[in-house]
């Protein structure tokens, strides 16, 4: 086997410190190897120096000792298909980044490099041809979550012309951005900017929208992925119903809506919100009297029923079950968005005690003029019009006592927003924010939060609230600091608004683990690179956008669901796809079948196998395996090897070594 | 009020004492300012909880220890409980008394304070328990205040509320050596 | 039910009526408390403020002491008291370094081999909030109490272990388990300013201020306390708040094991009732509880 050993000074990033000609000659030494060096080996005259010389010296592997195989390993294996060798016959010698950069003395640097290369040359000894799988692309994208992101996803893949599906657990498409009033800087009508939005993604042929649905299940890699989607029953008939909205206005049963956030009632059959989409209302079977009425007698024909009644499309149907589609992805995006902050943590604050101290989402619902109160600020407890109203900041973020060590980014933008929206309600009203720092960077925001202090007169005290309490009269005594004059401060106020904090999704875990997309400390989401690839996953096919990944405002979520979106169209556009051969194969004359590779595997591939012995047997499912290597080291008889990093040719690099 | 500010004062070994000694990490802090707003005697403070976390940071040794502030501290906790950054703010107080303590610095104005931890200390080092009327009657003479509070005593001395002769436990000597020994791990730390 | 007991000095003179109350209750309970031998001050705030390592070895010497006594759980009624020796026990558990310099003050091995219980979660835990409304034979409904737990009981809630921190609930609990109402109000945990009630009687008084004027606001004819320093400032010092303030508080600030005592039927007397600065006798006659 003749090898060619190719040593890059980089410059100077290498050999100022590596003595580059001493690694040729070391290296030349070695029986079947031939050495050169060149200035820069990944530049054209460079490339085409090592195709020259894999023709001439006709060699069978290649070693490359330079940067780290992150930056050049790609351009190096396309050179040696230029040079007609297969590409999984190259090594990289890390000679920079593990080498020069990180040591001084040139002696010693000089001799680890020669030991690197020579660690190199003794594994690609056993490098053998490796030949990429080609798998077909099924050109639709599921969209998981119906907010903003998610519905900007899925119009901009369907206006590429490609089928899109959105799945989103709640009655209507639509997300947070639908219970927003207006939307900072530009106090835009949040309902006004969305909706269109909404019905654009309704009204496409290409998009299918499944809500009151969920993601129960997905198998399969990138280009074909099988998808199980629970929708659950709504009891109303989506095609016959016309969202008259009879069977509601008649409905007898009041509770508290989830989207007014417990400041107002909905029916037992209701739609969210008035621009629901679709505008098919659905029924909570928990506080249905029917429903109900069957849980305590199943016999019986079931109280109530006036919506059945009333209805006049007869859409209405008790008995309708959840349905299970089954269907087949090309790609997926995960757009789940984020939660709001329990405040019911800080006892100081009463701990969900008072009702006059709200969330800042309660209070977008309060200024809404579709919302419970029609617009005007009043109170919960006595609905009287609130005139002082002291906003804290940073409620759950930036605590790492009680809450989340993060900034939650969108805090201190909304609650300037809020703050001056009640001055526009009521002008003679007080109002004062508690903040840490204001963090307002975004285009147009630091102007915004400055004409909330100056042109509104709105009050910033800068510290943190310690106690909020009721007194006799009533009101709340907010007891703060200012930390900027050095003094305690005490406000009485009408209404409290906490500006509780974003975090993720109690779904997110079990979500994460299902699809194969790690999530941090926090439970957000992570990005495959934290700069250079801020929607993909470490699963490929699999996309991120929107608040799951982190808070973020709407403009940063719109952005990066149009960056999702252009990735799964760069995939789409491909009419096959080359999946990586690095991947783990099993020795079935060895493997005794008990399946610790498949308890360690974090992407289904392995699967069973019963040889003709009838012995049962580990198989890698290779468009499943991701060549992790986990199954490798969890197997007891070493029976499972990774290609192109066997076991063996491990070892031969360490042999190298003595 | 102006501080040369330099590589000295900033890296000085007080914040480093203070921070060992409490075993709380006061560079954490982000000045939020939670403690001082829920500080019951914060009012009365020369300088906020927080703007002494603050002059700690900085390495203003003789400013904190010249004020009033953890002198006045009555050992509350509420700043410890609500603070965000884990920071154990009354225990850095009790730390800084110690610290003045070691030194005998005390600001003329709170100096009736620690006469009166000292009054009490010795009382029990005496005693092995608290004698109520020799504290105080000891603590208003040394203050020069021989009548405060004086309407109380014969009110509770009535509702025998009020020992006149000290309680006294059987080995007082052992106390007298616990009170020895403390005090010298104290001064060989 | 065999406990140690450590009274403290508050017990011994100031509040007299805590601890005879105590053991009124508990002997009725059959609940045995045993006085620590020669137990010592447990150093208050003086000795925390002065020598740390003091401040550990005194309650430490008291805990040795309790060992003498058999029962492996020593019961604290004061407050203060039970913050010391409850921080001294978690010092000897969690930091080598330190018990290695309490031991070497105090001169014997300790290990921390003593818990440290409130007389209020010994009746609330180890008894039972149902066992205690069973001992209960005159029902005091009607009467409005707001239990005042003050700062040491519950803060710092890492060492102490006691209850919610900003909105304790088991001296209502043992409370309401004589038919009498507490009521929801926010002055639960806020200071009295304890220990500076000699050197800095202003600021008690403010603050003893604002506690009562809470109480007051949400309804309650009376104050329960576990404390002996937070009674002695509400009780002692409520004169000079009405004067300095210009308020007319008539609060009586009882012992939550005076109230449960009223409630087992004992003898208002053996309650030490006859011994607080605001008298609560007129009241309690007034709402029938006692002749």
């Amino acid at each position: 086997m003749k090898i060619g050993v190719f040593v890059c000074h980089c410059g100077t990033n290498i050999s100022a410190v590596i003595d580059v000609q001493k690694v040729v000659n070391d290296l030349a030494k070695m029986p079947g190897v031939f050495a050169m060096d060149y200035k820069f080996m990944c530049s054209d005259p460079g490339q085409n120096m090592i195709i020259s010389e894999i023709k001439q010296k006709k060699l069978d592997a290649v070693i490359v000792a330079a940067c780290s195989p992150c930056l050049h390993e790609l351009t190096f294996r396309n050179t040696l298909i230029r040079g007609g060798l297969n590409p999984y016959m190259l090594e990289i010698a890390n000679i920079r980044e593990q080498d020069s950069w990180v040591h001084t003395d040139r002696d010693k640097a000089t001799e680890k490099a020669v030991r690197l290369a020579k660690m190199a040359v003794a594994k690609a000894k056993r490098n053998q041809p490796l030949f990429p799988q080609e798998v077909s692309v099924e050109k639709s994208c599921l969209v998981i979550g119906g907010g903003i992101a998610g519905i900007q996803a899925a119009i901009d893949i369907s206006s590429a012309g490609y089928q899109t599906v959105i799945v989103e657990k709640e009655p209507s498409i639509g997300g947070k951005m639908a219970m927003f009033d207006k939307t900072f800087p530009t106090l835009d009508c949040s309902a006004c900017i969305l909706t269109p939005k909404m019905v654009q993604a309704s009204q496409s042929k290409k998009v299918k929208i499944y809500t009151y649905s969920e993601v129960e299940e997905i198998g399969g890699y990138v280009g074909n992925f099988n998808a199980r989607i629970r929708v659950k029953a709504r009891s109303v008939n989506m095609e016959k119903c016309t969202g008259c909205g009879i069977c509601w206005q008649k409905c007898p049963v009041k509770v508290n809506s989830e989207f007014e956030q417990n400041l107002g009632p909905r029916k037992a059959v209701y739609v969210p919100f008035a621009q629901a989409v679709p505008n098919v209302p659905v029924i909570d079977c928990v506080n249905c009297t029917y429903y109900r009425s069957k849980r305590q007698n199943p016999e019986s024909k079931g109280l109530c029923r006036i919506c059945e009644k009333f209805c006049p499309a007869g859409a209405i149907e008790f008995d309708q079950k959840d349905k299970i589609i089954e269907e087949k992805f090309g790609a997926v995006i995960v757009a789940t968005g984020f939660s709001a902050f329990d405040h019911k943590v800080y006892g100081e604050y009463g701990a969900g005690r008072y009702k006059d101290v709200v969330t800042a989402l309660q209070f977008e619902r309060l200024l809404n003029s579709s919302g419970p109160t029609q617009g005007k600020i009043l109170r919960p407890s006595d609905s009287k019009e609130a005139r002082t109203i002291v906003f804290v900041q940073c409620v759950g973020s930036r605590d790492e006592s009680k809450g989340v060590p993060y900034c939650s980014r969108v805090c201190c933008m909304y609650t300037a927003k809020q703050a001056l929206l009640l001055k526009e309600h009521i002008p003679d009203a007080n109002a004062y924010v508690f903040y840490i720092d204001i963090r307002a960077a975004g285009k147009n925001y630091e102007e915004f939060i400055e004409r909330v202090q100056d042109e509104y007169g709105v009050l910033y005290l800068r510290g943190r609230v310690s106690k909020i309490y009721r007194t006799g009269d009533g009101a709340l005594l907010v007891r703060g600091a200012d930390t900027l004059s050095g003094t305690q401060v005490e406000i009485s106020a009408d209404m409290v608004v906490l500006a509780t904090g974003l975090v993720s999704n109690p779904e997110t875990v079990k979500l994460g683990q299902m699809i194969g997309i790690p999530y941090d400390k926090n439970r957000f989401f992570t990005e495959s690179h934290p700069k250079l690839a801020p929607a993909e996953t470490q699963t490929a096919g699999v996309f991120i956008c929107g608040a799951c990944q982190f808070p973020k405002d709407i403009p940063d979520s719109v952005a990066q669901a149009g960056a999702a979106a252009s990735k799964v169209l760069g995939l789409f556009s491909q009419e096959h796809l080359m999946l990586e051969p690095v991947l783990a194969c099993v020795n079935q004359k060895i493997c005794n079948g008990c399946f610790h590779c498949r308890a360690v595997c974090p992407y289904n591939a392995i699967d069973e196998e019963i040889l003709k012995d009838k012995s049962v047997v580990a198989r890698v499912i290779e468009s499943k395996c991701h060549g992790c290597g986990n199954c490798i080291s969890a197997c007891p008889v070493s029976a499972v090897d990774l290609k192109g990093y066997t076991n063996e040719q491990i070892l031969e690099q360490l042999q190298s070594l003595r | 009020m102006k501080y040369l500010l330099n590589v000295k004062n900033l890296n000085s070994e007080f914040v480093r004492e203070i921070q060992a000694e409490s075993k709380t990490r006061i560079l954490h802090c982000y000045q939020c300012g939670k403690c001082s707003a829920g500080c019951p005697i914060a009012n009365e403070m020369e300088y906020k909880p927080n703007q002494i976390i603050r002059m700690i940071q900085l390495g203003m040794e003789e400013s904190v220890l010249k004020a009033n502030t953890m002198w006045l501290c009555a050992s509350c906790i509420t700043c410890t409980v609500r603070c965000p950054r884990e920071i154990d703010i009354a225990e850095i107080m009790d730390v800084l008394r110690r610290y003045a303590f070691k030194r005998g610095i005390f600001p003329a104005a709170v100096a009736d304070i620690p006469v009166f931890n000292r009054i009490f200390l010795r009382n029990i080092k005496l005693f092995g328990r608290l004698y109520e009327l020799g504290l105080i009657g000891f603590f208003n003479l040394l203050t020069g205040n021989p009548f405060k509070d004086v309407l109380l005593g014969p009110k509770m001395f009535f509702k025998g509320k009020i020992n006149l002769i000290p309680e006294r436990i059987k080995n007082a000597s052992e106390i007298k050596d616990i009170f020895k020994r403390s005090a010298e791990i104290e001064h060989s730390d | 039910m065999k406990y140690a007991y450590y009274p403290g000095c508050s017990l011994h003179s100031t509040s007299r009526e805590y601890d005879m109350s105590a053991k009124e209750v508990s002997t009725r309970l059959g609940i045995e408390l045993i006085e620590a031998p020669d137990w010592v001050c447990c150093g208050a705030t003086p000795a925390h403020v002065t020598m740390h390592v003091l401040s550990q070895a005194l309650p430490v010497k008291s805990l040795i002491n309790a060992k003498q006594t058999g029962a492996d759980t020593m019961a604290v009624c004061c407050a203060a008291c039970f913050s010391r020796l409850k921080i001294a026990n978690y010092h000897v558990l969690n930091d080598p370094g330190k018990k290695a310099k309490i031991n070497r003050a105090v001169g014997a091995e300790y290990n921390g081999e003593v818990a440290v219980k409130h007389l209020l979660e010994i009746l609330a835990k180890d008894f039972g909030l149902e066992n205690l409304k069973g001992k209960m034979t005159a029902k005091l409904d009607g009467l409005k109490v707001a239990c005042y737990y003050g700062c040491l009981l519950v803060r710092p809630r890492k060492i102490m272990q006691f209850d919610d921190e900003e909105n304790p609930t088991i001296m209502d609990a043992v409370v309401e388990t004589t038919g009498a109402k507490t009521v929801d109000w926010p002055g639960k945990v806020e200071c009295c300013g304890a220990s500076f009630s000699i050197t800095k009687t202003g600021v008690v008084l403010r603050l003893c201020r604002d506690i009562l004027q809470l109480a007051s606001d949400a309804g309650a004819e009376c104050i329960a306390v576990a404390c002996p320093l937070c009674q002695s400032n509400l009780d002692l010092r409520q004169p000079e708040v009405n004067k300095k303030y210009d308020k007319k508080f008539d609060m009586p600030v009882l012992y939550f094991t005076q109230i449960l005592g009223l409630a087992m039927g004992i003898d208002w007397k053996k309650l030490g009732l006859d011994k607080h600065i605001v008298s609560p006798l007129k009241f309690l006659k007034g709402k029938n509880i006692i002749k």
